[in-house]
């Protein structure tokens, strides 16, 4: 199984593509700061008995009045900028992946389904799907929380917020995966494979997860690298405008903003830091995303 | 005497937008245990259509209009989905004419083997293993074990179309439809090909429609040939009778273009003209605007396949002398 991996055409274009490896490793690290984040970081920023209000806004630790424990200063409730971002990285990536994945659920069965299945299958999937990319998701979020906020009250919505804005922004997207999929699936479907297996005398279940779907996977490789960078960027401008993650668990957008208030009082650092992180996260999926594309793609395979 | 096979009258129609289209027209043919008929045309005479209507399976706009197909007694054009699905690659396997096409690529061939085992028998997976084993042994594949986790890519065109016809064998069907299996294989493989299958039919005692345009082909192998012309048989017999002694001018004219009997640099003889496309066949006789032999009634009436000569022939021809 390695073996093949390494001797395959995708690992030999990773291998010459600087850009791809540098990507790749910066992805990495990220994901696995993320997801270490309460072994690596110096502090819990979830945890009330650690803040001290006394140490809010301290410059990072080089700058005149920075203290050596807080290496990349303060936000302004006094937690540990460092620890809160790797926290927040962790939530965002969380979400994102959620997101994505439940977007690849929902799109990849109803652009299955529309696609193999076709006629008025199609007509009713392909219409909602429209419809649904007719509504600004922003929209959609903003109802949606704020009817949450009020059935739940506060105090569960900080709890209930990561699945919520999961549900949410995959709801956003899915439609985007089920064009991609179904016009995969229309291409796959008139192929002889697909004929021989109907004459093998295969259910249509069997054709369509096990014979079509698989061959139509690689545009969804590509847009899911592309969609998981959206979605982190769902979620941040979500937080942003005060509608994603609560500031007592703030995820990299929601740091932005919290950060944003003060920024003309002198405390730049509480936004710029974890604004270059978002923007290095989102930067490096891209590119890998592209990257994916071009080694994906028959029309460039020279392998 | 019950037949293997027997398909009566099959209309086969294509409703399109400007209208309906007959691709195939009364066809009528029977198949016993263990016999080999050739189903030979030029392309678009309606073969492969006729070999999908056997097991059902006419993809839209297409529909059976009319006749039937009695599979082992049973009626085939109007058996229900489910029905068909447990005759189709169990009783009844298909080969194609591609086999770089016919392979689902990011499956192993082991797993599409298996598949079609499972799809028609219980099994377990070390049973299905077994047997696609012993059917890759008998289609003369070597190292069957290491063959069996190998991707389609992996195998040369030969080796792919033994590996379809070991799919069509797994399940040990009594009918065996195949497409021009050989077309896209060069004559080395293509000779292969055709004596692994004849001999499977022998030893397997399987039916086989042989449908193909290479009349060298089919003269080898089978016992019986239907000869199409624009969607209806123009003439049928035992294939040494219909080599040696056509009788209708269209199978002449086949039989005259093979480059059999000339001398190098000569000239092969050729039927002039084109086969009529569906939406516009000539009234009477379809073949009539090429046929050197036509008179007034051809360009009026149909004619109808009817045994000569003695009764194993039919041809469709007004000629009654030829």
């Amino acid at each position: 199984m390695f073996r093949r991996f390494k001797d395959s055409y995708l690992f030999y274009s990773f291998k010459q593509d600087k850009t791809a490896i540098l990507s790749f490793a910066i992805l990495m690290l990220l994901l696995v700061l993320g997801s270490l984040a309460p072994v690596i970081a110096p502090f819990d920023p979830y945890d009330p008995n650690s803040i001290d209000i006394m140490n809010a806004e301290l410059p990072p630790a080089w700058a005149g009045e920075g203290e050596a424990q807080f290496w990349l200063g303060t936000d302004i409730q006094g937690r540990d900028l460092l620890s809160t971002i790797l926290y927040g990285l962790r939530l965002s990536i969380l979400i994102g992946l959620g997101a994505v994945g439940l977007q690849a659920l929902l799109g990849i069965l109803v652009g299955l389904a529309a696609g193999y299945l076709g006629g008025k299958t199609d007509a009713v999937l392909m219409r909602m799907a429209d419809i649904q990319l007719s509504f600004p998701y922003l929209m959609v979020a903003i109802f949606i929380s704020a009817i949450f906020q009020v059935v739940f009250g506060i105090g569960r919505y900080e709890q209930l917020a990561v699945p919520l804005l999961i549900v949410i922004i995959g709801l956003a997207e899915w439609p985007v995966y089920a064009r991609t999929v179904r016009a995969s699936v229309l291409g796959e479907k008139k192929k002889e494979y697909v004929e021989a297996a109907r004459v093998i005398g295969l259910n249509r279940r069997l054709i369509m997860f096990r014979h079509v779907l698989p061959n139509s996977l690689t545009a969804v490789m590509v847009i899911s690298t592309i969609q998981v960078a959206n979605a982190v960027m769902s979620e941040a401008a979500l937080s942003f405008l005060g509608l994603g993650m609560p500031i007592t668990k703030p995820s990299l957008g929601a740091l932005i903003k919290s950060g944003f208030e003060y920024i003309f009082s002198g405390s730049w650092w509480i936004t710029l830091f974890p604004g270059v992180l978002l923007v290095l996260l989102v930067l490096v999926i891209n590119l890998l995303g592209d990257w994916l594309r071009d080694v994906l793609n028959p029309k460039l395979y020279k392998g | 005497m019950s037949h293997l096979l027997e398909v009566k009258n099959l209309n086969v129609k294509f409703a399109l937008r400007f209208g309906e289209l007959t691709a195939i027209d009364g066809v009528s043919f029977t198949l016993d245990k263990g016999e080999k008929l050739g189903l030979v045309g030029e392309s678009g005479a309606g073969k492969s259509v006729t070999g999908f209507a056997i097991i059902n399976l006419i993809s839209k706009p297409g529909y059976i209009a009319d006749g039937q197909v009695l599979f082992d007694g049973q009626q085939l054009t109007t058996l229900d989905e489910d029905a068909l699905r447990r005759i189709r690659g169990d009783r009844i396997s298909m080969i194609f004419q591609d086999p770089m096409m016919t392979l689902n690529p990011v499956l192993t061939v082991g797993a599409q083997m298996i598949e079609t085992l499972k799809a028609h028998q219980r099994l377990t997976n070390r049973q299905a293993r077994e047997i696609a084993l012993e059917t890759l042994q008998k289609v003369r594949i070597p190292s069957p074990e290491k063959r069996l986790n190998q991707y389609p890519h992996e195998f040369s065109g030969g080796m792919r179309q033994r590996i379809v016809i070991a799919i069509a064998l797994i399940t040990n069907p009594a009918l065996i439809i195949a497409d021009e299996p050989t077309t896209a294989l060069d004559v080395t493989i293509q000779a292969e090909i055709m004596d692994l299958l004849q001999a499977l039919c022998a030893s397997e005692k399987m039916g086989l429609i042989l449908i193909t345009h290479d009349l060298g082909v089919v003269s080898q192998v089978t016992e019986k040939i239907a000869v199409m012309y624009a969607g209806k048989i123009v003439e049928s017999g035992p294939t040494v009778d219909i080599i040696t002694t056509p009788r209708h001018p269209y199978t002449q004219g086949l039989i005259n273009a093979l480059p059999g009997s000339r001398q190098p640099g000569e000239t092969l003889s050729q039927i002039p003209g084109m086969m009529p496309t569906l939406t516009d066949i000539p009234p009477g006789c379809a073949f009539h605007p090429r046929c050197n032999f036509k008179t007034l009634v051809c360009e009026m009436e149909v004619p109808l396949l009817m045994s000569r000569f003695d009764r194993a022939r039919s041809v469709a021809c007004h000629i009654k002398d030829n």
